[in-house]
């Protein structure tokens, strides 16, 4: 545990010094919700479109940081010096699953109010709360899902490649759930609770490629 | 068995009713699908010998199975499409939660030899290649069980559990064609086996024999050597 707490503080330091990571994010959030707006042809958006665009848009915006979440530790050592730590190995993946989930709650902090204002029809306001329980469900999905295909991908030759490819067909289950959840949410008139069946499925989701990742990290970092 | 499940699908079974001779696509189509998908599965637990035990051989054959089993997947995919154009006039329906399930596992499965071919290191390559194949392998049901719920349903539906709605005749056409293709894949599956682990050695006694030399390099490849 300890062990997590020490490679989460390092990876949040890194990312507060460099800003490297979020402030892409959210920049690229912005412009593909004005890359939408221009290709829909539309002022505003509602209902399953509107949550359609935030799912994807978020999604995408995730791939940048998944790209870039094990590239400090390969370019500067960092994989042998954990390996020759005496610590546990899925530490690692706990730690980098934690700093993406919250590279991605900073990501939507902003980005979410970003699509209320630009894109979004209908108020954000009754739908906020169960819009949170969504995406902080989907964000588990990518955080996982993500942790496991950087740290594949980051010792191949074609990195940049191999991760979103490699990840999007991974999380087209958890983006079909998402969008499905948030429809509801963001239509004109809405109840404020998600779907349950979405939900649970998310949450299957996340538990399935938890213990997924859990069981097979260890066999990414031997060497 | 092929030449029986050809016979039985061309004399044997009844010509369908409102869709007539194309249905027929249906026998090589249904079972090439439901053998691809097996087929990654296997891959996936073929992958955790190779992760449990670290031998090379196991690698192997979870390269072989997954690679047929993509091979028979894109067959299933186009025959899918040809029966979808006659029979719903469409060649690609999105409604139909099989036929786009079935499309996101084979989009997932083809970044499997990119994958394999950009990390040069063999053992590397053979064990992030395992990794893949068994988070791949679990995520196909997954999958399924996603699409199914995101879209009502229009595939007909042939094997429920109660028995499914095919008549005697067809559901017995069907039944040895799914055997035949799964016999046709595991016979493929094997021969590819033998050829590899025959070059293999062929390869080794070249070397012991003329000297290192004698043996070209193989160059970087997808599959595992």
């Amino acid at each position: 545990m300890r062990t997590v707490v020490t490679l989460l503080r390092k990876d949040l330091l890194l990312e507060l010094r460099a800003l490297e990571t979020v402030p892409a994010m959210i920049l690229f959030s912005v412009v593909t919700f004005v890359i939408f707006h221009f290709a829909l042809n539309r002022a505003t958006i509602d209902g399953q479109l509107a949550a359609g665009v935030l799912t994807a848009t978020l999604l995408f915006a995730s791939m940048l940081a998944i790209n870039r979440l094990f590239v400090a530790e390969r370019e500067q050592g960092g994989f042998d010096g954990f390996l020759l730590a005496p610590v546990e190995r899925n530490a690692l993946l706990v730690a980098k699953s934690a700093a993406l989930y919250m590279f991605l709650a900073v990501l939507e902090l902003i980005a979410v109010p970003a699509f209320g204002v630009l894109l979004l029809g209908p108020s954000l306001g009754p739908a906020l709360l169960g819009l949170i329980g969504v995406l902080a469900l989907a964000d588990a999905a990518l955080a996982v899902v993500g942790t496991l295909v950087s740290a594949i991908a980051v010792h191949t030759r074609a990195r940049e490649v191999i991760g979103p490819v490699v990840g999007l067909p991974l999380l087209i289950p958890a983006l079909i759930a998402t969008a499905r959840a948030a429809g509801p949410l963001l239509a004109a008139r809405t109840s404020g609770t998600p779907p349950g069946k979405w939900m649970a499925f998310l949450g299957l989701y996340d538990l399935v490629f938890a213990l997924l990742a859990y069981a097979v990290f260890d066999f990414l970092l031997e060497d | 068995m092929i030449g029986l499940a050809f016979a039985l699908v061309f004399f044997y079974a009844p010509l369908d009713a409102d869709q007539g001779f194309i249905q027929k696509i249906f026998y090589l189509h249904v079972p090439l699908a439901i053998v691809s998908l097996c087929g990654f599965v296997f891959g996936g637990a073929l992958a955790i010998g190779h992760l449990r035990s670290g031998e090379r051989k196991w690698d192997m054959r979870s390269y072989v199975a997954i690679h047929l089993a993509l091979i028979f997947g894109i067959a299933g995919l186009v025959t899918g499409s040809i029966w979808a154009k006659a029979s719903w006039g469409h060649w690609w329906v999105w409604s139909d939660p099989t036929l786009v399930s079935f499309l996101i596992v084979l989009l997932l499965f083809a970044t499997y030899q990119p994958l394999r071919f950009s990390i040069e290191d063999p053992e590397r390559q053979a064990r992030y290649a395992s990794v893949f194949a068994i988070v791949a392998g679990a995520f196909v049901p997954l999958n399924f069980i996603a699409v199914r719920a995101a879209q009502e349903y229009v595939h007909p539906r042939v094997l429920t559990l109660t028995g499914g709605n095919l008549p005697g005749p067809m559901r017995l056409t069907f039944l040895v064609s799914v055997l035949a293709i799964a016999l046709l894949y595991l016979t493929f599956w094997k021969y590819e086996m033998a050829a590899k682990s025959a070059r293999g050695q062929l390869r080794a006694l070249r070397r012991t024999l003329l000297g290192d030399d004698a043996v070209r390099p193989l160059g970087r490849s997808a599959a595992p050597s």
